[in-house]
């Protein structure tokens, strides 16, 4: 068996090293070794199940994953619903995780996003809790809670019509204290599917010719709303994302194939565009939402 | 009620929510996702189908707490490009919209070049989407009057480029032209009358 060491860390910065350890390995089984891990935010968890679930079809062999054993890590993943997610992908090795009732603190569990309905259901959910948590955590104004909604059913529909496979969104609140000295709202989305060069490549290769690789088509996408589909009202949902993040001094970054493209403001620092990343099926979306700051407040 | 010049125009109310309780799913509250969008459509394009042409249609989003740009494109504009495909036109007018659908409708109007007259309070409305200024300018004016006989249509007609923005939105079926008398008709003011 071979073990893959999971980060201490896992979450949007840190999610590459486990992709990076765990890229080579097609044909055996594979123990994800996580009993030192700390912390880990909605795109760590789906990432860590992504990475299971590619090797998983990779080698026919379920991975199995060794969490901490007890503590507040294992209590917040429960919360997360993470127990339910890893069932389906790691072997029965997975500590039984069961949530926690009374979990308001959560802004929205880790969630399968497979079918239309999946996507009405995490905008119900949403809709019914996120006002409280955008209101007082991030002092965002009243109307922000559709807007938000708005955010996550766009996003959760970029897997239906794209990946042409199952995908999972998760949402939480941290307080950034070093980084940032503030509130800020995590939303992780991530599939295992063909991922954007995959989705525009029959219409788009042969116009960019040579230059047509993963980072081509998340520009494509990401900058210029391209999409596969002729419909001309097609591509805008990442472009009205992307308004919306920027209106809240947020962040945005997608990583498809060997790609990353981002859309930040002053207060991070991941570059606008990287290619040369280890390969990884599929697109992974972080999006970080900062709390507004006292001055900005009316 | 109706006064002698009136156009025979069939009237439709459609209560968007209560569409979409009936024809998706009655778990479904949000105008959100393209297929709950485009089931939407298909059942308010059924109902037009019982009506004669031309018809006016009043689409209620008053009960619409989320509308993302997914459905609002598959609702709204795609109903709109279709608005000249029944017979003598559909003529489409939103109420209810509220300040949080204001983004996703504008933003999909613009991207297909589409206009649409919408109540966004009570008896008041504006022309959402894209346009001149001369046509926002001639259809407000159109709009204060409400209605304006044939003969008078001329002093509307005074500005240069009038002629043709009149031309664009009786073409974009933003207010409505009787095909025998040539009066015209602002939406609102059919809407009142007929609905």
């Amino acid at each position: 068996m071979r073990v893959i060491p999971v980060p201490t860390s896992l979450d949007y910065r840190t999610i590459d090293r486990l992709i990076e350890a765990a890229v080579d390995l097609a044909d055996s089984k594979v123990l994800f070794d996580a009993h030192r891990l700390r912390w880990i935010d909605p795109v760590g968890m789906i990432g860590l199940l992504s990475v299971g679930k590619v090797l998983a079809d990779r080698s026919g062999f379920l991975p199995s994953l060794k969490l901490p054993e007890g503590g507040e890590l294992l209590s917040y993943l429960a919360r997360m619903g993470f127990g339910e997610a890893a069932r389906e992908v790691f072997d029965g090795g997975v500590p039984i995780l069961r949530r926690t009732g009374g979990s308001s603190d959560v802004m929205l569990e880790l969630t399968p996003v497979q079918q239309n309905q999946d996507v009405h259901e995490v905008v119900e959910r949403v809709h019914d809790r996120a006002g409280a948590i955008l209101s007082r955590t991030l002092r965002y104004p009243p109307a922000a809670v559709v807007q938000f909604s708005v955010i996550l059913s766009e996003v959760c529909q970029n897997i239906l019509e794209h990946a042409e496979a199952p995908g999972w969104v998760a949402a939480q609140t941290y307080f950034w204290k070093k980084r940032l000295g503030r509130e800020v709202l995590v939303i992780g989305v991530g599939d295992v599917g063909r991922g954007f060069r995959g989705s525009l490549e029959g219409e788009y290769s042969g116009r960019f010719a040579d230059r047509w690789g993963d980072a081509t088509a998340l520009e494509a996408a990401f900058i210029h709303g391209l999409t596969r589909f002729p419909d001309q009202g097609r591509g805008q949902g990442i472009q009205q994302i992307r308004k919306q993040v920027r209106r809240w001094d947020g962040a945005i970054s997608i990583r498809s194939g060997t790609a990353q493209i981002a859309d930040v403001p002053d207060w991070e620092d991941l570059p606008p565009l990287e290619d040369g990343l280890v390969p990884f099926p599929g697109a992974q979306i972080t999006i970080i939402l900062p709390a507004r700051l006292e001055e900005e407040v009316e | 009620m109706s006064r002698p010049g009136d156009p025979q125009l069939d009237a439709c109310a459609v209560d968007v929510r209560s569409l979409l309780e009936r024809s998706v799913a009655n778990l479904y509250s949000h105008l959100v996702t393209r297929p709950t969008g485009r089931a939407v459509r298909l059942a308010i394009e059924s109902q037009l189908e019982e009506f004669r042409t031309p018809a006016l249609s009043l689409v209620d989003l008053s009960s619409v707490a989320i509308l993302d740009y997914s459905c609002a494109d598959e609702v709204i504009a795609k109903l709109l490009l279709r608005s000249s495909g029944w017979g003598g036109g559909v003529f489409f007018v939103l109420r209810g919209v509220q300040e949080h659908h204001r983004d996703p409708i504008q933003a999909v109007l613009e991207r297909h070049d589409l206009a649409v007259v919408a109540e966004t309070a009570s008896d008041h409305f504006e022309l959402m989407g894209s346009g001149s200024d001369g046509e926002r300018k001639l259809w407000l004016r159109l709009e204060q009057l409400g209605w304006v006989k044939a003969s008078e249509v001329g002093r509307l007609l005074e500005e240069a480029g009038a002629q043709k923005h009149l031309e664009v939105l009786i073409e974009r079926h933003l207010l409505f032209q009787h095909p025998l008398q040539g009066d015209l008709h602002a939406l609102s003011t059919l809407i009142q009358r007929r609905v």
